[in-house]
């Protein structure tokens, strides 16, 4: 993991100004903020853990525990749920047995909220891994979740 | 390509380019752009490569890959240049055809024409297109035009021009004096005057300055900073440098929020092109002036709109806004003075020093200069992204170039500015679109959203959902805002439940106050803006759900019921499988099916089913 970690953040030339942009890189390459490359992230940039411990928390898109291989962002803004996007969540909810912010047991699927992604005219939208799935509805939803392992 | 080391060399360079494309030669320019890409656009963009592949026609026709041209409810979008035929709705199995009737025989293919839904009439060309032809397209109609990733697609349109007038015609006084005659406000929302923050920051001490531009674009509905970055980043970058150059700034930064991928790869690579050619980077054009940007992208929090968060986040820190005593433009990011734009803020610039402040003074109303992007969504036909003059009125962007509410329903508002703005009702709808206007009435410009909403809208629970969506994302730094939206929160769900009490309204309007009064930055000093316009113009629907424990527009969970009509019902079955619950019962056919109550959870599967609207909410 060290020369991973390494690489990424040679790639910012050790910009602690860059520490966002870091961490996200990061979570690309493990789906999730390991507890070992944020230390490393300490070690590299001569920052705080509680300067890199307070950013990883703060910011929405990153999460300290493992992740399932699929990631579902259900669009609530406010465009997606004037069309109602919050039925799309409650059936997504349904269909996997969990809450928002939680992993299947077989960590096939993380189900997120996310508050725009910018595709407002399509809305309700979901997006699966960087897959957009545009005028969702409800009924749509069990067969759109089987495509995916 | 050679680095150009004067102006001149630039319009040289120009010059050869334009002389080098065959403007009668046929080019298919395709959208790729985010809200395409949910089309399928990608695949249409590979089977129209095949197939031309196949026709042997690589050398005869260009495909060129473009940004958002706007029009995004008729996805995948498709213009045909030199004639401008605009197509709509184009599909994987349409690509053949196109080549070989359009293309090779330049016939119209009729059924991939816009046909306006009111009136039936079809269009040929994209300018005649009711959506596109009221609108006044300043920044967003190179989009279609240009492939973002090449720079000389932006030469060729006459790009960086106006930085090459600016560099060996005008000095940074002057730019700033033509950027504040020009009357240009940001389009961030807060609409400060530019040319006022950029001279601040010119003014203020220190040997080195900063110029930032805000990509972060956190307001749910609002899509055009995405648009302009994705489609047409060069405009962007090219603002950035008139404006680092006037300035005194040698460094910038570019913040996009990370949900915008396609948008920080564009810009990467025009900078990267810029750099090439040498208009970023040591001695720009041989004139000694020095001017890199960065790209950081954010970690999804919408406090960083607030400039002093950003800036907090772009050092690397959480990010938290301060208190404004001493402005960004004296002590911003590093403790030195920073300017901050939003994208279409830097769009226009080249606009304005090409063209002339008087120019741009022309457009728009008395107090707001110039066009806005809006992104007009929610309940209406023609959704998508519309640039208008400042000063049309809300009929005209909702009816005029939306074509009215979607499925026959009945109108009720429209939100304008996000979390920070308000809903505007049925009695404004010829309020005149600007800054202050929009102020005066409740509301805010902000970035410019604009959803449009129906009678089966909530007011109630709107206003729920943007205080809940505004308590997620407060830093909780300051006690009003992080206290006050919490409070706000449970009064409102409680409404919404049927466990609203008489003195709640008042008490709202009394946190609102506190909030607005009391709050350290703006998202908590908006965030009063949402419930006090709900409360303002649609008082009679907190009253229904408290007085009377009824949501009139039937979306409050605790305060409904389904139930089927069963005229209306054709017994088709098509619900009961898709009911989580089995709630449904299948009669027979042509008999209508059973809902069972108990077992309903009000889930609203059934009513997104059935299109006999055999689904009643009460």
């Amino acid at each position: 993991m060290a020369t991973k970690i390494q690489a990424i953040v040679d790639r910012y030339e050790s910009d602690k100004g860059q520490l966002v942009s870091i961490l996200q890189d990061i979570q690309t390459e493990y789906y999730y903020l390991p507890k070992e490359s944020l230390e490393e992230v300490v070690k590299l940039l001569n920052v705080p853990m509680s300067q890199v411990y307070g950013v990883a928390t703060f910011f929405k898109a990153f999460s300290l525990t493992p992740r399932g291989r699929h990631l579902i962002k259900v669009c609530l803004g406010t465009a997606c749920y004037v069309r109602g996007a919050n039925r799309v969540v409650d059936k997504m909810e349904l269909d996997l047995g969990i809450k928002r912010k939680e992993t299947t047991k077989d960590l096939r699927f993380t189900l997120e909220t996310v508050n725009c992604v910018g595709c407002c005219a399509l809305g309700p939208m979901v997006m699966i891994d960087d897959k957009y799935h545009g005028q969702m509805s409800s009924d749509k939803v069990s067969s759109l979740l089987a495509k995916y392992e | 390509m050679v680095r150009l080391s004067s102006p001149q060399q630039l319009e040289g360079l120009r010059k050869s380019i334009v002389e080098r494309k065959d403007r009668s030669k046929p080019c298919i320019a395709l959208c790729v752009g985010t809200g395409c890409l949910a089309y399928g656009c990608t695949d249409i963009l590979t089977a129209f490569k095949n197939e031309v592949e196949k026709n042997r026609l690589q050398d005869k026709v260009d495909i060129r890959a473009t940004g958002c041209p706007g029009f995004c409810e008729r996805g995948a979008l498709l213009t045909i240049y030199p004639q401008g035929i605009f197509y709509q709705r184009v599909k994987m199995e349409d690509v053949p055809e196109i080549i070989s009737e359009t293309i090779l025989k330049g016939n119209i293919i009729e059924r991939l024409l816009y046909t306006d839904p009111n009136t039936g009439e079809r269009y040929t060309k994209e300018a005649d297109v009711p959506f596109y032809k009221r609108q006044q397209r300043l920044l967003l109609d190179s989009n279609n035009k240009i492939d973002p990733t090449s720079i000389e697609d932006y030469l060729a349109i006459g790009g960086y021009a106006a930085f090459a007038k600016a560099l060996s015609h005008m000095k940074p006084e002057q730019i700033i004096q033509e950027i504040k005659r020009s009357g240009l406000r940001g389009r961030g929302g807060g609409g400060f005057p530019t040319g006022a923050k950029w001279e601040s920051t010119r003014e203020a001490h220190g040997d080195i300055k900063y110029v930032i531009c805000n990509c972060d674009e956190g307001d749910p509905g609002a899509y055009m900073d995405r648009s302009l970055m994705e489609g047409n980043p060069h405009s962007v970058l090219e603002g950035m440098i008139i404006g680092a150059y006037a300035i005194g700034a040698n460094l910038g930064y570019v913040y996009i929020r990370h949900e915008y991928p396609m948008a920080v790869e564009n810009v990467t690579i025009a900078i990267k092109q810029a750099e090439e050619l040498g208009l970023l980077g040591e001695d720009i054009l041989g004139s000694g002036f020095g001017f890199k940007v960065k790209v950081s992208r954010g970690g999804g929090a919408f406090v960083c709109g607030e400039s002093t968060a950003l800036m907090a986040s772009l050092e690397g820190k959480v990010g938290e806004p301060r208190a404004k005593y001493i402005h960004t433009s004296e002590k911003g990011l590093y403790n030195r003075p920073s300017d901050l734009n939003n994208v279409e803020t830097w769009a226009n610039i080249p606009h304005i020093i090409l063209k002339g402040a008087d120019w741009f003074n022309k457009i728009g109303t008395k107090g707001s200069k110039g066009t806005k992007i809006f992104s007009l969504v929610g309940k209406v036909k023609n959704t998508g992204l519309v640039e208008v003059p400042m000063g049309m009125t809300l009929r005209e962007i909702v009816y005029d170039i939306g074509g009215g509410i979607l499925g026959g329903n009945k109108f009720k508002a429209v939100q304008t500015g996000g979390p920070s703005g308000g809903f505007i009702p049925e009695s404004l709808l010829d309020l005149p679109v600007d800054f202050d206007e929009l102020t005066r009435v409740g509301s805010m410009m902000g970035s410019g959203a604009m959803i449009v909403t129906d009678e089966n809208t909530c007011m109630v629970d709107m206003a729920k959902y943007f205080v809940g969506f505004l308590q997620e994302e407060a830093c909780g730094k300051c006690l009003p805002c992080r206290e006050g939206l919490k409070r706000m929160l449970e009064i409102l769900t409680d409404i919404t439940r049927g466990d609203g009490r008489k003195e709640d309204i008042e008490l709202l309007e009394r946190i609102a106050a506190t909030l607005k009064d009391a709050s350290l930055c703006a998202l908590g000093g908006t965030a009063a803006n949402p419930v006090m316009t709900t409360i303002r113009y649609f008082r009679d629907e907190y009253e229904a759900h408290i007085n009377e424990r009824r949501c009139p527009a039937g979306v409050c969970k605790e305060l409904i019921t389904y139930s089927i009509i069963d005229e209306k019902c054709p017994g088709c079955g098509l619900c009961v499988e898709p009911c989580p619950t089995k709630a449904i019962t299948f009669v027979a056919k042509k008999k209508p099916v059973i809902l069972n109550q108990k077992l309903c959870i009000k889930c609203g599967t059934c009513c997104d089913i059935c299109k006999m609207k055999a689904v009643g909410v009460k």
